[in-house]
C-alpha cells in the first residue's frame, strides 16, 4: 500500500480546499486587507497544485520548483503594491472598508 | 527500506499533521473577525504548506515558503494593520442580506471544492519516468541556464514593485498639503 504522502489525490484535494476557502474569504471579507489575505490563500493553492503535479506527473521535477519560486516572488511584489495602496487609501478616507470607497471623482 | 520501527506510521502522522495545520490555518484566516488573528492564521497555513512541500521532495521551497511568506508577507501585513487599524466592522447591514451573502459564499466555495475533488480523484494521472532529481544544485543550474529569463524577469518585477510602492506612498503624503 502506498503511504499517504505519496498519493497525488490528497494534495489535489487540499489545494482545492485552499482555493475554496480563499474564494469564500474574498466574497465574505469587507476590508481590503482581509481580501488581500484571501488572495494569498489562492496563491498558496495554485503553488501547492503545481508542486503536486511537479512531484508526480512531470519528467523533470526542477521546472515546477522554479515556477513556484516565480509565484512566490510575484506574491511578494503584489503584497508590497497592495499594502502601499491600502495605506494611501487609508490616508484619504480614514477607512479601509470596501463599503466606504465609493467616490469616482478624478 | 528503513529499518527504524514504525517509521512509516510516523511519516503518515506527520503528513496528516501538516494537512491539518494547513486547513486549520486557512479557516482561521478567513473566519476570524479580528484581522490580526487572520494574519496569524495565514502564517500557520504557510507553516503547514512548507511541511507539505517537504513531503513533495522540495526542502528548498519549504525554506522559501517560510522565509518569504511568514518572514516577509505576514510581517508586512502586520505593519499595515498597525498603521490602519482595519478591524472588521460589526455587521450594520440587514441581517437577512448578510445571511444571504454568507450563504452564497459558502455555497460557491463548497461547489468549487467538491467539483475539483471529483475531477482530481476521478482522473487517471499518468506517471512518467523521472529523469532529474530536483535537488537544490539542479535548481541553481537551471536558474542560470535554461530559466535565466524567468530569473531576470522576477528581479525586474520586484524592482518595479518597489518603485511603484514608493511612488504611491509619496503622492499620498503630499496630497493633504496641496488641498489646503
Amino acid at each position: 500500500m502506498t503511504p499517504l504522502y505519496d498519493r497525488l489525490e490528497l494534495y489535489l484535494i487540499s489545494a482545492a480546499f485552499l482555493l475554496a476557502v480563499g474564494i469564500f474569504g474574498l466574497l465574505r471579507r469587507r476590508t481590503l486587507i482581509g481580501m488581500l489575505i484571501s488572495g494569498e490563500l489562492i496563491f498558496a493553492a495554485a503553488s501547492l497544485n503545481i508542486m503536486a503535479f511537479n512531484r508526480f506527473t512531470v519528467h523533470d521535477p526542477t521546472i515546477g520548483q522554479i515556477f513556484v519560486l516565480f509565484i512566490l516572488g510575484l506574491a511578494a511584489a503584489e503584497v508590497a503594491i497592495a499594502l502601499s495602496l491600502v495605506i494611501a487609501v487609508y490616508r484619504n478616507y480614514r477607512s479601509v472598508q470596501t463599503r466606504d470607497l465609493s467616490d469616482l471623482k478624478g | 527500506m528503513n529499518s527504524f520501527p514504525g517509521s512509516g506510521l510516523i511519516a503518515n502522522f506527520l503528513f496528516v499533521f501538516c494537512l491539518a495545520t494547513t486547513a486549520a490555518g486557512a479557516l482561521i484566516a478567513v473566519i476570524s473577525n479580528r484581522l490580526i488573528r487572520s494574519v496569524s492564521g495565514l502564517a500557520i497555513c504557510c507553516a503547514g504548506l512548507a511541511g507539505l512541500y517537504y513531503f513533495l521532495h522540495s526542502p528548498f521551497l519549504a525554506l522559501m515558503e517560510i522565509l518569504i511568506y511568514i518572514g516577509a508577507v505576514c510581517v508586512t501585513i502586520v505593519f499595515a494593520i498597525m498603521l490602519a487599524e482595519p478591524d472588521e466592522p460589526a455587521s450594520d447591514e440587514g441581517r437577512a442580506s448578510g445571511l444571504l451573502w454568507g450563504g452564497l459564499a459558502v455555497a460557491g466555495a463548497l461547489a468549487i471544492f467538491f467539483g475539483l475533488w471529483r475531477l482530481g480523484a476521478s482522473t487517471n494521472w499518468e506517471v512518467p519516468a523521472q529523469s532529474g532529481d530536483g535537488s537544490v544544485a539542479a535548481i541553481g543550474i537551471s536558474l542560470l541556464t535554461n530559466y535565466s529569463m524567468a530569473f531576470e524577469l522576477i528581479s525586474l518585477a520586484l524592482l518595479v514593485a518597489i518603485i511603484g510602492a514608493l511612488a504611491i506612498a509619496r503622492t499620498g503624503r503630499s496630497k493633504p498639503q496641496s488641498s489646503q
